[in-house]
């Protein structure tokens, strides 16, 4: 069940109270996230939508522990990650959040297998054991013939599966998409999630997913609207078949 | 190591980049291995000097002689073993750009206070019964072809005028690579015969060996107060006093070569520097998704140091080891003119450490920034 009115039991996966993020700019303020509350339950794929500058970005970095926030707590799995020491949250890190990002962002100088390796480097399987994590990921999205490829010789959707990879090799938690279709043509974008929902469905991979776009949107599970600091259930947004939230 | 892949796909993200900086190594560090080498050449009298041998020369000047007749007060100072003498000769070999150093030597004491110049016993037999014999260092003789049996007339602007013959009876050569052998040496007996009658009796320098090297500085004391206040007052100095002093008529060689070696490295620091500034700079995006990922800060720092230092030490051996294949032709390329030039294992050794030094302080804050750098800011730069 996803909540957003901080009503969630503590049995949730994801749970976050009273969020505040405020960031200062030359003397001034920006209060972006003002006491947000959310709930996610494992095997959950959220949709979060908003105007730009909204602070959909800035929600997914603080859940993912790449900021901290002004106020507030979020709850992972029974660990609360906004008062971890730098080093414990990057260790938090490379064990719960797989991050998949809008400009794929793989390194350019590594093979796609190389690539999607990146996460196991951290842990403590031998080269053997990597191996086969890596082949395994790569053939679940669909590009074991393409794994000496650079991501240069790739397509944005290739390159965009390999960087889903390389999210999920480590087996995280749950996986954070900040439009992950959001410099995709329409049909790479089907593919694109046509895989998450795959991750969902066949893997009960828990998702947050931050995009622009209502046709993405409604393949997730549930879509919240942030606005003015804070997440609302979504009406549908405006302008889009009022049919689309039947089909789910 | 796990993390090598990374590291070497890094390094070879731009590979002209990656050849520049090799070969900014690779040219400093040979620089700086000549410098050293010739640093060497120009401070080695002291290095390799004896600590037993004194060089008592007239107080006045190095050019102004000292009577033969004090060879004896000197022999009953205590403490001295032994001593001999040398003239400077300064003849010219056809021409003046052959220059090689020429002394008139004391054949009775030569091989006793210079054991590390040798000459087999043979040779020396020959070279004492022919009065017009010489003794030749190795490298002089190959320099200009001579061998034993030869005629070698030297002109001479300083002892009279006119040409001096020599036969050539025998070669020296030095005990360790460094000892110098392009002297040229005959006899005193020789050189009295034809000298003008106003020059006769007289030496350029006495050596002193003495029978302790504790005992030098005392000695040496003893001779200057033994000829204190006579015609022919004296300086007497240890071989590496005496070589260091002779080293700054060239004026401030040693300072001249650690400037030069120091602007030499700091311009590599400053070079390298900006690399892997640039370097790190252009890849902020991918060092915050390697963060995000879960590598940690200290990690971050260390493949950037890693990867300077391989720089460093791959530039840095390319330079020493081209040095090393050099000496040989550097040496015959300035035709004796210096001693043989010999890259020691020490330069080697600290030539390779500043390499990595500078490596690593290239290396250290570009590797800074990406520790530091806040995972948010560097995605937002995508
Ligand atoms: N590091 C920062 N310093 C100052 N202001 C920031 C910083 N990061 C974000 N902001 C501001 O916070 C607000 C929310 O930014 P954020 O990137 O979260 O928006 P967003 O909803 O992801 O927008 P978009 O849809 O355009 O990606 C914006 O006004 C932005 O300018
Ligand atoms: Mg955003």
């Amino acid at each position: 069940m996803v909540r957003v009115d901080g009503s969630g039991g503590s049995n949730s996966l994801i749970q976050v109270r009273g969020l505040d993020k405020t960031y200062r700019r030359g003397g001034g303020e920006i209060r972006v996230l003002q006491g947000l509350n959310l709930d996610v339950d494992k095997g959950d794929f959220v949709a979060f939508m908003g105007p730009s500058g909204s602070g959909k970005t800035t929600l997914l970095n603080l859940l993912g522990g790449l900021d901290v926030p002004t106020r507030g707590t979020i709850t992972v799995a029974g660990d609360e990650i906004t008062h971890m020491s730098g080093h414990k949250l990057t260790e938090w890190r490379a064990r719960h959040v797989g991050f998949v990002f809008q400009m794929y962002n793989l390194i350019p100088v590594l093979t796609a297998f190389q690539n999607v390796e990146l996460p196991l480097l951290l842990t403590k399987l031998s080269k053997a054991q990597r191996r086969k994590h890596v082949e395994t990921v790569l053939h679940v999205v669909g590009l074991a013939d393409r794994m000496n490829h650079y991501p240069r010789q790739l397509s944005g959707g290739q390159e965009q599966r390999v960087a889903i990879g390389r999210a999920i090799v480590a087996d995280p938690t749950f996986l954070l998409c900040d439009e992950p279709t959001g410099d995709l043509d329409r049909q790479s974008a089907d593919e694109i999630m046509g895989l998450i929902e795959q991750l969902v469905k066949e893997y009960g991979k828990t998702v947050l997913m931050v995009t622009h776009d209502p046709v993405v949107a409604r393949r997730a599970g549930r879509t919240l609207h942030l606005e003015k600091g804070l997440l609302a259930e979504s009406a549908e947004p405006q302008g889009v078949a009022a049919g689309g939230r039947h089909e789910i | 190591m796990k993390f090598s892949g990374l590291i070497f796909a890094n390094l070879f993200r731009k590979k002209i980049r990656l050849l520049l900086t090799i070969g900014s190594f690779a040219v400093a560090l040979f620089l700086f291995a000549f410098l050293a080498v010739v640093n060497d050449v120009f401070s080695r009298g002291a290095d390799i000097a004896s600590a037993d041998r004194l060089f008592v020369i007239n107080r006045t000047s190095i050019i102004n002689p000292i009577p033969l007749a004090d060879r004896d007060k000197m022999l009953r100072i205590p403490g001295v073993k032994m001593v001999t003498h040398d003239n400077w000769f300064g003849g010219i070999y056809q021409d003046e750009k052959n220059f090689f150093p020429q002394f008139v030597i004391d054949p009775e004491n030569q091989r006793q206070v210079f054991p590390e110049l040798m000459v087999s016993d043979e040779e020396w037999k020959n070279f004492l019964k022919d009065r017009q014999g010489a003794i030749v260092g190795a490298r002089t003789a190959e320099r200009f072809g001579w061998k034993i049996g030869d005629r070698i007339p030297l002109k001479t602007t300083i002892w009279g005028s006119g040409n001096w013959e020599f036969n050539i009876e025998g070669l020296y050569h030095g005990k360790r690579p460094q000892d110098d052998e392009t002297q040229f040496w005959f006899q005193w007996d020789y050189f009295q015969e034809h000298v003008p009658d106003a020059q006769k009796g007289q030496v350029g320098w006495y050596i002193v060996r003495v029978d302790s090297p504790d005992d030098a500085v005392r000695v040496a004391k003893s001779i200057d107060a033994e000829f204190a206040n006579s015609p022919y007052e004296t300086k007497t100095e240890t071989e590496s006093a005496f070589a260091a002093s002779w080293v700054k008529q060239f004026g401030n060689i040693r300072f001249l070569i650690v400037t030069i070696g120091t602007v030499v490295f700091f311009t590599l620091l400053l070079v390298t520097g900006n690399t892997m500034a640039i370097s790190v700079r252009e890849r902020t995006p991918e060092l915050a998704v390697l963060k995000a990922l879960g590598f940690s800060d200290r990690t971050v720092l260390f493949f950037v140091l890693a990867e300077s230092l391989v720089i460093a030490l791959v530039g840095g051996l390319l330079g020493l080891l081209l040095a090393v294949l050099a000496m040989p032709v550097l040496t015959r390329a300035l035709s004796g003119l210096l001693p043989q030039l010999v890259l020691a294992p020490s330069v080697f050794a600290f030539g390779f450490a500043t390499a990595l030094a500078v490596g690593l302080a290239s290396g250290f804050w570009p590797g800074l920034g990406a520790m530091r750098l806040q995972i948010v800011n560097g995605l937002r730069r995508v």
